[in-house]
């Protein structure tokens, strides 16, 4: 077993057709090309399929919790608002975790850098959105939250670089240390002495991030957006990017071609963990408005779906994330329709990467036999 | 100034090491199975969803006969619990064997996936099931072993456990004599050294590679249902609160050795008592929510003293394509 077999399921099907010399073996060029997508659209419908047993066993139509899920996704403006609001932490970190698992670092510590972010972010615009102008404000508090989540990350990649530990444990156990952390911040010195719950003081309302016209979608959508093909550059069109990408074909051969594997790795564990940060300010800014328990959103795991169903590709991650934010927000309309939890989204949401991950083997297996 | 004094009793060291040990348990378990399928040459990182996934069939399984009325049913009800969480959990390890050996995804991706997916299912399955939150099992008493458990200190820490903590001992003599001295367990850790070589000389890699992740995760979803049947009796969403991802670590701490993860279990076993015992105590001078932290922090301590990847078996992460 080569080490360009093992980051296969992951990787662009492009890619894994260079390698190898199976490749003139191999079925017809139109094929190779949207059998990948195929395969996608396979999961996503089996995916879908299984959640419909699923929401069967719970005793309740599936085809009409489909169309209410549907409904209160995309059915009318109000709806529509809703989903675009949450593809954006969705998009971001998905897209920060793209660089990352290109490389094949595995931070999943998406959650610790999220409230380290957050928490950041939070501190810079209380201590001064009563001195400073906003329009300074506002753009200090998005850079402390970039911060506050790459430091978050630069700790498991000093354990990782200086003691070799595994940033997959690393950064998950970082995410119940920030949790805590945070939890005692809000209780003890940062709790609003106004309010009898642990929370935080409230931001002003001007150093909230602006909206656009009367929606309640922020500019933090605008700036995931741009971060779409802001990614893409870097992963395929600067030489830190094709660093990135070799270690993660491979770490042994990237080496031997004289890259710093340990620079690639901290680049992208920083990346990522700025990107996490960047959404927990974000949203406390835009939604919360202020550090409370409340915060997280789940989204260092989802954000992980996110970029794997995105087939770690920029555009991929895009629609991977409008497709997850549907489902969590159409969730909510099943579940007052029909009274289904509304972690069934979840579920699916598992359950279509799961079958993703199945037929894309199937698909590749296939291509390799004539 | 706190007042340390209650702490220094021997009534606190005996419960402290009464709590200690079980609370190793179901640690103990999840990485005996995770060193069973890593030596197998599978890394299986979806512990934490197995765990949870264990931790729900047991508590709903035990709940359903408690609630039954059947004598001889609520008698059964913590084994029957036990069962369904190591059944589970021999699910959950089949979805990782079908998709990781067979298939040959990528093991981390699939089991990060296994993750996501048992947390889901089990917060699903759990909200859909249960309306009130206030659900209980009794859980199991304690086996006092006759005149062992009346000696001083060493009969209540050591001699006075319920079924599953004598159990887990039996286990741990069971896994390294099955590891080490039977073909099985030959088979096992040469699959994960040198799969084509193991291949060779008569053995079906891809059978062996689905016994270790099957045992393995079924041992982890048995891990989860002490957790909630035996222990805590209650389900709460991510009851397991990343004891799976501990496990995780405890393996590379172990050095791939189960009696290593049994002392690995327990240091963490201990480290957790003490921080209920210290929030009990309410000692203003230590927030609680920094003894929370505590299990997590030491998880990273004891992988800077683990290193040790050198001795992590050869094959481990790769999949095996048949030549």
């Amino acid at each position: 077993m080569s080490d360009s077999v093992s980051p296969s399921s992951v990787t662009a099907p492009a890619e894994a057709g260079a390698t190898g010399v199976l490749a003139s073996r191999r079925r017809a060029g139109w094929l190779r090309q949207i059998a990948p997508l195929l395969a996608a659209l396979a999961g996503v419908f089996l995916g879908l399929l299984a959640g419909a047993v699923l929401i069967l066993l719970s005793g309740a139509d599936p085809v009409a919790a489909y169309l209410a899920m549907f409904q209160g996704a995309f059915g009318g403006r109000r709806a529509l608002m809703e989903t675009v609001l949450k593809t954006t932490p969705l998009l971001l970190m998905g897209l920060g975790l793209t660089v990352a698992f290109r490389g094949q670092v595995w931070n999943i510590g998406g959650e610790g850098q999220y409230l380290m972010g957050a928490l950041a972010g939070a501190v810079v615009g209380l201590g001064l959105q009563a001195t400073l102008p906003p329009a300074l404000v506002i753009p200090l508090m998005l850079l402390a939250g970039l911060v506050g989540g790459a430091l978050w990350a630069a700790v498991a990649a000093f354990l990782k670089l200086r003691f070799q530990i595994n940033e997959i444990i690393s950064t998950l156990m970082l995410n119940y240390i920030a949790e805590y952390w945070l939890l005692y911040l809000v209780r003890v010195p940062l709790k609003d002495p106004e309010s009898f719950l642990p929370q935080s003081a409230q931001l002003a309302r001007s150093v909230r991030l602006p909206t656009l016209g009367d929606t309640r979608i922020h500019v933090g959508f605008l700036i995931a957006l741009a971060l779409v093909p802001l990614v893409y550059l870097l992963l395929w069109k600067t030489p830190l990017g094709f660093r990135i990408r070799a270690i993660g074909a491979s770490q042994t051969v990237a080496r031997y071609a004289g890259m710093s594997v340990s620079r690639g790795i901290v680049f992208a564990l920083l990346f990522s963990g700025a990107l996490a940060g960047l959404t927990g300010i974000m949203e406390v800014s835009a939604l919360h408005t202020r550090l409370k328990a409340g915060i997280l959103g789940g989204y260092g795991f989802s954000g992980i779906l996110v970029a794997l169903l995105g087939r770690l590709h920029p555009v991929g991650v895009l629609v991977a994330a409008l497709f997850f934010a549907a489902l969590t927000i159409g969730a909510q309309t099943m579940h007052s329709v029909y009274g289904l939890p509304m972690a069934l989204a979840q579920v699916i949401q598992g359950l279509v990467v799961l079958f993703v991950l199945a037929a894309d083997a199937l698909a590749r297996r296939w291509m390799m036999t004539r | 100034m706190a007042d340390w004094g209650p702490l220094l009793t021997l009534t606190f060291l005996t419960t402290l090491l009464i709590s200690g040990i079980r609370l190793a348990i179901p640690i103990f378990l999840a990485a005996l199975g995770e060193i069973i399928t890593e030596r197998g040459g599978v890394l299986n990182l979806g512990l934490e969803g197995i765990m949870l996934a264990g931790a729900l069939a047991g508590f709903m399984t035990a709940y359903a006969a408690e609630q039954s009325a059947t004598p001889w049913l609520v008698g059964l009800a913590p084994w029957l619990g036990l069962g369904a969480g190591l059944i589970a959990g021999l699910l959950m390890g089949l979805i990782m064997a079908v998709l990781a050996v067979s298939l040959q995804t990528d093991q981390v991706v699939t089991s990060i996936m296994l993750v996501i997916l048992g947390q889901g299912i089990t917060t699903y399955v759990y909200r859909q099931q249960f309306s009130s939150l206030t659900a209980r099992v009794t859980g199991m008493k304690p086996v006092p072993i006759p005149v062992l458990a009346d000696l001083p200190l060493v009969g209540p820490v050591l001699f006075n456990h319920d079924l599953v903590t004598y159990g887990s001992l039996l286990l741990l003599a069971a896994s390294l004599f099955f590891l080490y001295r039977t073909t099985w367990g030959l088979n096992i850790r040469a699959v994960g050294e040198h799969p084509a070589a193991a291949e060779t000389s008569g053995v079906n890699v891809v059978a062996v590679r689905y016994g270790a992740v099957l045992l393995g995760a079924a041992l982890t979803g048995l891990g989860g249902a002490v957790l909630t049947v035996a222990q805590l009796g209650i389900f709460n969403e991510g009851i397991t609160a990343g004891r799976g991802w501990i496990a995780v670590a405890l393996v590379i701490f172990a050095r791939w050795r189960p009696e290593r993860a049994f002392a690995g279990a327990l240091l963490f076993g201990i480290a957790t008592a003490l921080q209920f015992r210290i929030q009990a105590l309410n000692l203003e001078a230590i927030p609680y929510e920094l003894l929370l932290m505590l299990p997590y922090v030491l998880t990273l301590l004891v992988l800077l003293q683990g290193g040790g990847r050198s001795v992590a078996p050869a094959a481990l992460g790769r999949a095996y394509v048949k030549e």
